[in-house]
């Protein structure tokens, strides 16, 4: 589903060259939940992004769904990212002019659909989210955990096949986190591929496989012996 | 997606009504600015006879010679009573008119009715023909009253309303100075802006004409001119004395409907002013030019130069606020950068950024062009202020006018949105939505 190779992203300045990422190489099935870890600055952001179609790379080569990426256009790009990919952030980024609904039409309208089928799907998704109650209402009058859930509700809308979300859970408290998690997971098992970037190791361990990235490179944990007590965790509460 | 976004950008605008307002307010007054001038310079430089005015010329001829505090090359602008006679006898062109100002009274019919100041034209019957003049009733006159001094006269339709209650008075006689007139015909209202037929006694923008009369019955009864009458030496006395003299105070017209008329024509003229030269009349370089009727505006200078500049000012003005309103809008697009991140991660490409803040850019230069409107119908009342008042009474609004006010007003601002929008478009998602 998604495949980097020897994938690099340099930020350049008029003084100095800032690898982000280096030699950067995965590969996530499809249909798998991948858990991508590291610490602060190690580039797993900016591997979200690129993976995400938001940010372009500097060298390799990115497949997605089979489609190398690198020489789209702008139309191309947001194309795939409207019909393949849906986006979960810590933050939100719900559009605060819009109420619920209308932040969850948001890439249905740019995906060309009907009034009728746009309404239907937004429905089910909210539904699914258990907030139609408050489809009326504006991110200001939600809690952190709604708008978190209205925001998987707008990224279920469009039925992607690759979400990424971006420590999803990090804005919220524990009983929220978790609700938020089991909804990732039901996507998951809707048959949906997910990557999902975040700092909290037992939310690392509900993934089916953890990819732990440092200085903007993929390591292998097991020759890594400073992560093993983490990794082993990990199998153990998620075999 | 049209909806859509009108729907967002009219949204966006009432979040923050007095930024909205401002910008509104700064395109509102630069188009009323600018439509108001512009009013008044198209009501001043239009075409006065466009089907025709290609078609139509005014012979010149250097019949005073060098000197006389004139530039090489400035030749009078109207004929002598000699060349102007000399030129109509010869009938080179297709049709040739003279034509001079005359202002008579108007003897009404009623014992106790007081005379009533009436301003004509004295002209030949080609007049009518050539400048395509409408007519209600009857016709000109026919050539016999010009070869004839007939007593024929043409007037309008305001003054037979006056006389005859807008009845058809075609063969009715009028008294003017004494003298009784039959009427051929009553014209439709018929004032061309400018007046280009005769530009050189005032502004070219006055009121109508109340009637016109042939020329050689006005020179038969000896009726001096209403307009200018130029000399460069003093007239033997007596009206033959001025007829013959070297004062100009006729205008002359042609109508030359093909370049080889155009040529044939100049090659007249030219030969006309040899001869007189061979003669002995003229003892300088013959000089002769023939213009159009748009090459013959500007060189009478018709256009006020008030108007032009006035209307370079307020274009500057609409760019002064143009300026403003790209700052305001910059500002208003790029506090949106988290939305638009947001909007590229759900599939917006940079075409459809573009659109949504066009489109809204859109609404407010219409907004701004609807108060354009209301200032431009104010500015029209106090045109008067700045310009002479023959000026200022053409300025009006028309639905032309409306449309182009709104026009301008939605273009000028999608001109001022492009590079706001730009910015907007460029937002790089990845950053908007890692620093959020």
């Amino acid at each position: 589903m998604l495949k980097m190779t020897h994938l690099s992203k340099v930020y350049r300045t008029e003084v100095v060259e800032t690898y982000a990422l280096r030699d950067f190489n995965i590969d996530v099935k499809e249909g798998e939940f991948v858990a991508v870890t590291g610490p602060s600055g190690s580039g797993k952001t900016t591997f979200l992004t690129i993976a995400g179609l938001l940010e372009t790379f500097s060298g390799g080569e990115y497949h997605l769904d089979g489609i190398e990426v690198s020489n789209l256009n702008d139309n191309a790009r947001s194309k795939i990212r409207n019909e393949k990919i849906g986006f979960i952030f810590q933050a939100f980024n719900l559009i605060p002019d819009l109420n619920v609904f209308d932040n969850i039409e948001v890439p249905l309208r740019y995906r060309g659909m009907k009034g009728a089928e746009r309404k239907q799907r937004i429905m089910e998704s909210l539904e699914r989210v258990g907030l139609v109650s408050r489809a009326k209402h504006y991110p200001a009058e939600l809690s952190g955990g709604q708008q978190q859930r209205v925001a998987i509700a707008r990224a279920l809308a469009g039925g992607p096949r690759l979400l990424l979300a971006d420590e999803p859970t990090g804005n919220l408290d524990t009983q929220m986190a978790r609700s938020v998690l089991e909804l990732i997971e039901d996507i998951h098992r809707d048959g949906a591929t997910i990557v999902m970037v975040t700092h909290d190791p037992e939310l690392a361990a509900r993934a089916q496989r953890n990819v732990h990235i440092i200085d903007g490179q993929v390591v292998d944990l097991a020759e890594e012996p400073r992560f093993h007590t983490h990794a082993d965790a990990a199998a153990q509460t998620h075999p | 997606m049209f909806a859509y976004y009108l729907q967002l950008g009219l949204r966006s605008l009432r979040r923050n009504p007095a930024l909205t307002a401002l910008m509104v307010i700064a395109i509102g007054f630069g188009v009323a600015a600018s439509m108001t001038t512009y009013a008044v310079f198209r009501a001043v430089s239009g075409d006065p006879i466009p089907w025709k005015s290609g078609q139509l010329f005014v012979p010149q001829i250097d019949s005073w010679g060098p000197g006389q505090g004139r530039q090489a090359g400035d030749l009078p602008d109207a004929l002598s009573y000699t060349d102007a006679m000399a030129l109509m006898r010869a009938h080179v062109a297709h049709r040739q008119t003279v034509i001079y100002p005359v202002g008579l009274s108007l003897i009404p019919t009623g014992q106790t009715a007081k005379p009533i100041a009436a301003h004509g034209y004295a002209t030949y019957t080609d007049f009518f023909s050539m400048f395509d003049v409408p007519f209600l009733y009857g016709s000109s006159w026919p050539v016999s009253d010009d070869t004839g001094r007939g007593n024929a006269v043409v007037i309008t339709r305001k003054l037979n309303q006056r006389l005859f209650g807008g009845a058809d008075s075609v063969g009715k006689v009028i008294n003017l100075d004494g003298s009784d007139y039959r009427v051929s015909g009553v014209i439709r209202d018929w004032n061309p802006k400018p007046r280009f037929f005769d530009v050189a006694n005032g502004s070219g923008f006055g009121g109508e004409a109340d009637f016109y009369m042939p020329f050689t019955r006005a020179i038969d009864l000896q009726i001096g001119t209403d307009g200018n009458n130029n000399c460069t030496k003093v007239a033997a006395a007596g009206w033959d004395g001025w007829l013959h003299s070297s004062c100009v105070w006729i205008a002359y017209w042609v109508e030359l409907p093909t370049a080889a008329a155009v040529a044939r024509y100049r090659d007249y003229l030219k030969g006309y002013a040899a001869d007189q030269r061979k003669s002995g009349r003229f003892d300088w370089t013959p000089a002769v030019r023939l213009s159009d009727v748009s090459q013959w505006l500007n060189l009478q200078h018709v256009v006020p130069p008030e108007t032009r500049v006035s209307m370079l000012i307020s274009l500057g003005f609409l760019v002064v606020c143009l300026v403003n309103t790209i700052g305001l809008l910059l500002a208003k697009f790029m506090r949106r950068a988290p939305e638009i991140g947001v909007r590229r991660a759900l599939g917006a490409s940079r075409r459809e950024i573009y659109k949504q803040f066009l489109l809204e850019a859109a609404a407010v230069g219409l907004a701004g062009g609807v108060l354009g409107l209301l200032l431009t119908g104010v500015g029209m009342l106090g045109v008067g202020l700045v310009f002479e008042a023959d000026v200022a009474r053409l300025a009006h609004m028309n639905l032309s006018l409306v449309m182009l006010t709104v026009l301008v007003a939605v273009v000028a601002t999608l001109l001022a949105a492009l590079y706001p929008t730009w910015r907007a478009a460029s937002v790089q998602p990845a950053w908007q939505l890692k620093s959020n």
